[in-house]
């Protein structure tokens, strides 16, 4: 610990790690080339698991219904929990400290009883609404009994990841400086063109990583979804059921193609994120 | 700056709807048999499975003190780094979470298998050569013909699943805190005479403390709770609370009324967990995670 930087021991051990953390990975892409479907021999170099992974109609379908579910549940979640966030900070210590608890139920609990517990709720209400469709009188009998598959999956998506939202978004509101809403006012904006015109830019890179981390976490969820998709089948979901039957090196193929689809996203994102702070560093200098 | 207060409502319905109901509806069920009447059979039931729950929570408990192990020393490391180095390490250390943790268990699956790469690996080794010949040495009730070690479809692969998905989760919240211990503040202790174990036991671990219970709640909790990583690495004979109840609700045993008990029971469990780590539910609990 005396001179940690540039230690030896330090090194070896971050290499030793970072190995554990990659090799597994390295392994799974470079057999998403092997001729045979073999997981320990390297047979021969092809890319016949990539064309038939791009002709396989349950992955196709399960990335379309993948990406649909991320998009429209991270807009959603990304409004109702912005504008939560806004409620919240204007209501009293008590209320907020009731509401922020509840709002950390869903990130606490584990995903499985979260899962299972929208399951009730969603065959409990398929239950009450066949009982009600057919008591109740004809007009009044609308309730959707198939409310299992993506309104089931829709729900539990932004669940959980309106909590998300508000933890993003609720910290920038507190640093906000006040003035600046009341210098709009002051200069003539209404109420509603202050909002729209001063904090709600200065709120936008919190909300707009609220809603990055909200498509994410939908993109990724396994456990809550396979509790709430019925027989559709998200991607984490055909993931799975790929991997439980027989094996197929198009599951690697896939592997691949998702890790350097993440890898550009992030190394484009921080490269933005570096042009943008020298840019700013620059102004800095200039002023 | 006004702020209506009715913008939040909502969400305050939305989260009484799907969260706070669905969870009556799992106590409403744990505590009823299958005809609606109340019940405490359920809960008596958990009895029999009392082995799995134990398993659970002795994996869960091993994987979380191998992370903790494992991640200490890394996250000091890295808050000693150079900035610039920092960023790009704690992107390499997050970049596998972002892959899903199926792609990233199914790769230890062909990893650990019997005819899988790490066994042709040792075998190129002639790691088993060597044991069977220390066998042969050793004693006759001893195997002399390994030529695999089964390595899949056991405890040891469920923990080093556990612990290659959530070790990142020990990492993070660590470096979090570690990153603010300022270099002067080691430099103190050694100036005052503290020796290496004194600094790490006096100084270093109680400032890194609530980076060390947020860690082992993010380990922990997943790890008890898990069902997939049970069923991929560990086989049949190594079955979780949480394959226990995925089976009462999309399994062959369907029931929803003993599953809801286990469910509330697990959930007990994590509450005492975070009780005991005291993981607050303020504001910076997850912090350097999201």
């Amino acid at each position: 610990m005396g001179k940690p930087r540039g230690s030896a021991l330090m090194r070896a051990y971050l290499v030793v790690l970072f190995s554990f953390f990659y090799l597994p990975i390295v392994v799974l892409m470079v057999y998403s080339f092997n001729e045979s479907k073999s997981r320990s021999n390297f047979t021969g170099f092809t890319f016949k698991w990539y064309e038939s992974l791009f002709h396989n109609d349950m992955i196709l379908s399960a990335l379309w219904l993948s990406l649909a579910l991320a998009l429209i549940s991270a807009v959603i979640a990304t409004v109702v929990g912005t504008m939560a966030a806004i409620g919240i900070s204007g209501m009293g210590r008590k209320s907020r400290t009731v509401i922020n608890n509840v709002s950390y139920i869903p990130v606490v609990n584990p995903e499985i009883i979260t899962g299972v517990s929208l399951m009730l709720l969603f065959v409990a209400w398929s239950g009450a609404a066949a009982w009600w469709n057919q008591h109740a009188a004809a007009f009044l009998a609308f309730f959707p009994e198939d409310v299992i598959g993506f309104p089931s999956l829709l729900i539990a998506h932004i669940s959980f990841c309106l909590p998300y939202v508000i933890f993003n978004v609720a910290p920038k509101l507190r640093q906000m400086d006040v003035r600046l809403y009341e210098a709009a006012l002051d200069l003539g904006c209404n109420h509603r063109q202050a909002f729209f015109k001063v904090v709600l830019p200065e709120l936008a890179p919190a909300i707009f990583s609220a809603f990055l981390i909200s498509l994410t976490y939908s993109i990724d969820d396994f456990i809550i979804s396979y509790f709430t998709c019925g027989t559709l089948q998200t991607l984490p979901i055909a993931i799975y059921s790929m991997t439980r039957k027989k094996v197929s090196p198009e599951i690697n193929a896939l592997s691949t193609i998702m890790f350097l689809v993440i890898l550009a996203i992030i190394l484009l994102s921080n490269l933005a994120d570096s042009r943008r702070n020298r840019y700013k560093a620059g102004k800095k200098v200039e002023v | 700056m006004r702020r209506d207060t009715r913008l939040a409502y909502p969400y305050v319905v939305w989260m009484v709807i799907f969260i706070a109901v669905p969870l009556l509806i799992v106590a409403y069920f744990a505590f009823t048999n299958k005809a609606g009447q109340f019940t405490l059979e359920n809960l008596r039931q958990i009895g029999e499975y009392a082995p799995v729950f134990l398993r659970s929570l002795l994996l869960a408990a091993r994987a979380t003190v191998i992370c903790l192990v494992l991640a200490f020393p890394a996250a000091w490391w890295l808050s000693r780094l150079r900035v610039r180095h920092q960023r790009i390490m704690l992107m390499l250390v997050m970049l596998p979470m972002w892959m899903n943790f199926l792609l990233r268990t199914y790769a230890w699956m062909t990893l650990l298998e019997n005819n899988g790469l790490l066994n042709r690996l040792f075998g190129a080794m002639h790691l088993f050569d060597l044991v069977n010949g220390i066998n042969g040495l050793l004693g006759a009730s001893l195997p002399t013909n390994i030529t695999y070690f089964p390595m899949i479809n056991t405890a040891g692969a469920v923990v080093l699943g556990m612990v290659y998905n959530y070790l990142p989760y020990m990492i993070l919240p660590l470096y979090t805190i570690m990153v603010k211990i300022e270099p002067s503040e080691i430099e103190a202790a050694q100036d005052l005479g503290a020796n290496t174990r004194q600094i790490l036991t006096r100084v270093l671990i109680p400032l890194s403390m609530p980076g060390i219970s947020t860690g082992i709640t993010m380990v922990f909790v997943p790890s008890v709770s898990t069902f997939i990583i049970s069923r991929m690495l560990g086989g049949g004979g190594n079955m979780l609370v949480g394959d226990l109840i995925e089976l009462q609700f999309l399994g062959n045993s369907y029931n929803y009324n003993l599953g809801s008990a286990m469910s509330l029971v697990l959930m007990v469990i994590v509450l005492l967990c975070m009780g005991v780590t005291n993981t607050s539910g303020g504001e910076d609990g997850i912090e350097g995670v999201v």
